[in-house]
């Protein structure tokens, strides 16, 4: 009786509809996600696609069509030629990522974790880092030819840059507090180092560690149409010479898929490595 | 100086101690002895140099000009206002953290069962509320046995509740534990609920050194805060 008494008076003032013993508000977030939504915007694309190319709205000389696309697919893997092409561009992608990411990573721990090493190779890097590292392919070029080495090099190189850039930046950047409570814990260098700084570094190292495949791609890419006699970027620059659209999306969606799934292999490996992080956003 | 201090050891000898920013001087020529299991709670308005003090007993302040004789013991832990607790470590890693005691692992599970938290060891900092975490910090404290623990407004950042049952407990553990104690806080009622004497300070100065017993001790110490209730 009492609470009725009580609700009457307020809805005189202001009306709140009541049902089912919600108080109704108009909803202003976005609402309910779709299910699938993600896939939503992608099938739309395929299938406009599809009907411009079946309608002849679309010059297969220009983008050749979805089916067309499937059946080259399945050519170029029964010949053998994908396999082959996939492999060399891989290989050449994993190389110089270890390499340059292994590198990045030891030069900036030297760089975070003493004065002198840090005087010693921060400037360089960062000097580095301002010249786009494909501006250096006439130079690598000259000095290394066009073989393998050159190819792997140059992925190396901005591998490590990235690397170093993050990884430098996670080890100095641990947060002053934390310096201060190995400090009086009575920490030595090497315990306050494992304890303190590496494990504070690790998130930077991770994002290191995605920029810098996001970008071995990246420069493979360019390589391997500059100068290459196998991999996905010169199968693709070949088909570019006779106009074979159908043989270029095969090898987009390559890229594509093998960026795609290295970052997602990534991302499972951060969450977990950095469990202790999933309690801050869940 | 406490009038006993001659009679018995004592854990904290400060004499002289000055500390400087620049032109401004924040701890001007102070003395202060604090005897083995005693309690200080340190009150100052902000500014009054309570937390540079703190630093200076902590070895915190290298950056800073000033000169003094010191005398601490030689086991101290610091208890910050934040729990600062390392997330990437789970609770117990990090209560024994730079503890070398062959034990250790022990020591830490049973310092956690002190402050109530066991159970607990595996969890990760951050799945554990804000009062949870200080008292993590408290185990983390204890659990080397200090002979002086330095708090600088350890509970400054918890909810009134909390506080209240982090009074109790601190209390509690003082007793079981008998390490001296200088507490900087800027609550009065704080001040006198735990501590066995109070020192305000003012301009870097002592101005009041008190105990908790005294008549009218809630008046006297806000009169010498600047506070006119």
């Amino acid at each position: 009786m009492l609470t009725s008494t009580i609700s009457s008076t307020i809805s005189r003032t202001a009306p709140p509809p009541v049902a089912h013993g919600h108080v109704r508000r108009r909803r202003l977030g976005p609402g309910r996600p779709i299910p699938y939504g993600r896939a939503v915007g992608p099938l739309l694309l395929v299938t406009i696609w599809a009907v411009a190319s079946a309608t002849g709205v679309l010059d297969p000389r220009m983008l050749s069509a979805p089916w067309t696309i499937v059946g080259t697919t399945g050519d170029l893997i029964a010949s053998g030629d994908l396999q082959t092409h996939i492999l060399a561009s891989l290989q050449r992608a994993a190389l110089g990522f270890l390499i340059g990411g292994t590198v990045g990573t030891v030069l900036a721990i030297v760089a975070g974790i003493s004065r002198i090493g840090e005087a010693l190779i921060d400037g360089p890097i960062q000097i580095k880092r301002a010249i786009p590292t494909i501006g250096l392919i006439p130079l690598l070029i000259l000095w290394l030819g066009i073989g393998e080495t050159f190819k792997v090099v140059i992925i190396a190189l901005a591998a490590a840059i990235y690397m170093y850039v993050q990884v430098f930046a996670g080890l100095t950047g641990i947060d002053h507090r934390y310096v201060e409570l190995a400090e009086v814990q009575n920490y030595t260098r090497w315990e306050f180092l494992r304890h303190v700084v590496f494990p504070g570094a690790l998130p930077g190292f991770f994002v290191g560690l995605r920029l810098s495949v996001t970008f071995s791609w990246l420069i493979l890419i360019t390589v391997e149409q500059i100068n290459a006699l196998s991999g996905v970027g010169y199968m693709m620059s070949q088909a570019q010479l006779y106009a074979q659209t159908d043989v270029i999306v095969v090898g987009l969606l390559v890229y594509g898929v093998f960026g795609f799934a290295s970052d997602t292999l990534l991302r499972l490996l951060e969450r977990r490595v950095l469990s202790w992080r999933r309690t801050l956003t869940s | 100086m406490a009038p006993h201090a001659d009679q018995l050891t004592s854990a904290v000898e400060i004499r002289g101690l000055s500390r400087r920013f620049g032109e401004h001087v924040v701890l001007d020529a102070l003395d202060l002895s604090i005897t083995d299991g005693e309690f200080v709670a340190l009150l100052g308005r902000s500014g009054s140099g309570k937390s540079t003090m703190l630093r200076a007993l902590a070895g915190l302040d290298y950056d800073v000009t000033g000169d003094g004789e010191l005398r601490i013991p030689d086991r101290v832990s610091v208890v910050f206002q934040d729990s600062r607790l390392l997330p990437w470590r789970r609770v117990l890693d990090n209560v024994i953290l730079g503890n070398r005691a062959a034990d250790g692992r022990t020591r830490g599970i049973e310092a956690l069962a002190e402050v109530g938290l066991s159970g607990r060891e595996r969890a990760w900092p951050n799945q554990l509320s804000g009062g949870e975490q200080q008292r993590v910090a408290l185990a983390r404290s204890l659990v080397g046995e200090p002979q002086l623990l330095l708090a600088d407004e350890p509970f400054g950042a918890l909810d009134a509740l909390t506080r209240l049952k982090m009074h109790e407990l601190l209390r509690d553990l003082c007793r079981r534990h008998r390490p001296a104690v200088l507490l900087v806080t800027h609550d009065v009622d704080e001040a006198i609920k735990l501590a066995d004497r109070i020192v305000v300070l003012d301009a870097g100065r002592i101005a009041l050194d008190v105990r908790p017993t005294q008549p009218d001790i809630r008046d006297v110490l806000l009169r010498a805060l600047g506070v006119t209730a």
